[in-house]
């Protein structure tokens, strides 16, 4: 801890873009969205995305074993026919693999797109009315963030389980619970939004040519918290899978079908791990992991394209940037002996 | 607004959410389509071998216990004011066993591991990640990565990987449990030093999410305030290394603490799953033994503890942050 260096602070203005890109004129202009700065994270974070959806919903499609088909013993090892073994229903863990996988990111989308909806909802109105609406629903949203929302799922996914609701009983079910639960942070976070964008000079504008006040918070307050609510619902999708294993784990998941969690609650139950009969266990873990550390790497990464103060200069692009203007000036000076030869 | 205030106001709100919790905790299990002592006492007899005179005997109890017969809100007195009076009823697994006994059991488990996992973890996490801030460039990413790695892993699977590493392929540790076979809880060094054998994986397990998630808040906090007006202003005047540093991690400091009150309810939710990956007798694995076994008071007791200490210790740090928010203190001082 020698010095705070400078230049890691100064060069964090450099490359900062607009939140909101200016309005595209003229036809040779790049496309709004191609000066957004995509780092390598982003694509890091979307080909572990892309990889695991490929696994999930190609790789159940063309594999040829189903995951409720008995092909083997408890526990056989891996093997050419059955790449990674059988688990202790003697079912293939690959297949049951992919298809917990679909299952888990169809879950999460699902009780993300529900939780970030809810969410939007709560915050937009209390940030942007203000007064004893967004006393009433902040308060209630603060009682709702301070119970541990592990304890709600699983007293309700208790109730679920014994009720006579065929829809409640399954996937279906527990998305929609995961997601009347998660919303409370994302209502914070787009509150606090809201209510500055609410202050902004355009609102009075829209509110004195006589727009209505669901006009007015759809088309001028939401596209500023646009990307506020993109990585809401990045991180809402994840947390969602990861709260379905935890249920899955604790034995509260959906009965007669996969998930990540299921798998992983069967593992511990027949004793998997003490066995050594690591095909049954870590593909699991391995899957969830990544799963988890892609959606809030890209969070992280789209964080840092939205709010360049994040953003931290690299030597390897400052030596880029100096390379090109050396260039340029090379070019420059080039032109400028070329021209004067003639003359 | 003067500490007094900004208390009472905290107290007040996380009193309202006591509330919300006790209710719901009592009104979702009634929610059960059907008697739930029916239910119960059918799901009992279907797993152990129970006679048909104990099973009367039970449902007696538990109909007398609930208060079946009465309306809604005396069921939730008589609840309420048997749980204040530490009464959490009977089990319906291990019968005449009650509710308070069994969470006694597992509870020392519970706290030994969470209570300086959550400490540790938050201080070493914030030590880590003001460094990674201050120092920048390769040390910066490849902590931020690993930590944004381990906060973004679930709980559970960095207990099943450490699991089968070091204690399955490795055998350093034993797998799984708390104490070996031939023990008995009791304090004695014997006993302890068989113990902390136990201990480590699972307090490893729980220490390293931590320090990731606090990690990547602590920096990104410090990066803010590195890089903000006062910073630059203070350097131009020549203010020493030492002294802003100070200022600095001061200021990303509080955002910290008051991220921890936010983030012990999940700390805790994880850390039953841990228990359950190295079936650690406490509070996770006595919640998991009584939801396969439906036993529906134990579930609630777990439940209703977990969420009042939670609310408790989100508190407290609250109450921490009010007296070492400067700001609160000021307007204190100048009412």
């Amino acid at each position: 801890m020698s010095g705070i260096n400078p230049g890691n602070v100064l060069t964090e203005a450099e490359g900062a873009e607009p939140a909101v890109p200016p309005p595209v004129s003229g036809g040779k202009a790049k496309p709004s969205w191609r000066s957004l700065n995509f780092g390598a994270r982003f694509w890091i974070a979307i080909g572990i995305i892309a990889a695991i959806s490929a696994l999930a919903f190609f790789g159940s499609a063309l594999y040829p074993y189903s995951p409720d088909e008995k092909v083997g013993g408890l526990y056989d090892s891996p093997s050419a026919e059955h790449i990674l073994g059988t688990d202790n229903f003697g079912h293939d863990v690959l297949a049951v693999l992919m298809a917990a996988t679909r299952n888990s990111l169809l879950l999460g989308l699902q009780a993300g797109i529900l939780a970030t909806l809810i969410g939007v909802l709560i915050g937009i109105l209390a940030g942007y009315t203000g007064g004893w609406l967004e006393e009433l629903l902040m308060g209630f949203t603060n009682i709702v963030l301070a119970i541990p929302a592990i304890i709600i799922l699983i007293l309700i996914s208790i109730s679920l389980q014994s009720t006579n609701i065929e829809f409640l009983k399954g996937f279906t079910g527990l998305a929609l619970v995961i997601g009347i639960t998660a919303w409370p942070w994302t209502a914070r976070a787009v509150r606090a939004q809201a209510s500055s964008v609410a202050t902004r000079e355009h609102i009075d504008v829209a509110k004195l040519s006589g727009a209505r006040t669901p006009s007015i918070l759809l088309t001028d307050v939401l596209p500023y918290l646009a990307s506020y609510v993109v990585m809401a619902f990045v991180l809402q999708v994840a947390s969602a899978i990861l709260a379905e294993s935890t249920l899955s784990l604790l034995g509260l998941g959906p009965s007669g079908t996969q998930s990540l969690g299921i798998q992983l609650h069967w593992a511990l139950a027949f004793q998997a791990v003490a066995s050594g009969s690591w095909w049954a266990f870590l593909p699991p873990t391995i899957v969830l992991t990544l799963i988890s550390f892609g959606f809030l790497f890209l969070q992280s990464s789209l964080d840092e394209v939205f709010n360049p103060r994040l953003r931290r200069g690299k030597k390897k692009n400052l030596a880029k940037a100096a390379a090109r203007r050396a260039e340029a000036a090379k070019k420059l000076a080039e032109q400028a002996t070329t021209t004067e030869v003639p003359a | 607004m003067g500490l007094r205030r900004y208390l009472t106001s905290k107290a007040l709100w996380y009193l309202g959410a006591l509330v919300v919790a006790v209710v719901l905790n009592f009104l979702l299990p009634r929610l059960i389509p059907g008697n739930p002592v029916d239910v119960i006492v059918s799901n009992l007899s279907q797993g152990a071998n129970i006679s048909s005179e104990q099973q009367a005997k039970i449902y007696a109890q538990f109909v007398e216990e609930f208060g079946l017969n009465q309306p809604l809100w005396q069921q939730f007195v008589t609840y309420v004011t048997s749980a204040l009076q530490g009464d959490l009823g009977t089990s319906f697994s291990s019968y005449p066993t009650k509710v308070t006994a069994l969470v006694g059991q597992a509870l020392p488990w519970t706290l030994a591991l969470q209570i300086p996992a959550i400490i540790i973890g938050w201080v070493i996490g914030n030590i880590v990640g003001a460094i990674a801030a201050y120092k920048g460039g390769g040390w910066d990413r490849s902590v931020f990565t690993t930590s944004l790695f381990l906060s973004s892993m679930p709980y559970y699977c960095l207990s099943i990987l450490l699991l089968y590493v070091f204690a399955v392929v490795f055998g350093w540790f034993p797998v799984g449990g708390a104490y070996s076979l031939g023990m008995s809880p009791e304090w004695s060094w014997e006993f302890f030093w068989d113990a902390q054998s136990y201990f480590w994986l699972p307090f490893a397990s729980l220490v390293l999410i931590n320090v990731g998630g606090q990690a990547v808040g602590m920096r990104s906090m410090a990066i803010y305030e590195l890089g903000s007006d006062y910073v630059n202003y203070s350097r131009g005047l020549g203010i020493g290394d030492a002294k802003m540093t100070r200022y600095i991690f001061g200021n990303a400091m509080l955002p910290q603490v008051t991220g921890l009150a936010l983030s012990i309810g999940t700390m805790v939710g994880g850390a039953l799953i841990t228990e359950l990956v190295f079936n650690y007798p406490g509070m996770g694995s006595l919640l998991f033994n009584a939801i396969s076994s439906n036993d529906y008071p134990i579930i609630q007791a777990v439940t209703l503890l977990i969420t009042v200490a939670v609310l408790v210790a989100n508190f407290a740090v609250e109450i921490v942050y009010g007296l070492i928010d400067p700001r609160i203190r000021a307007a204190k001082s100048g009412e």
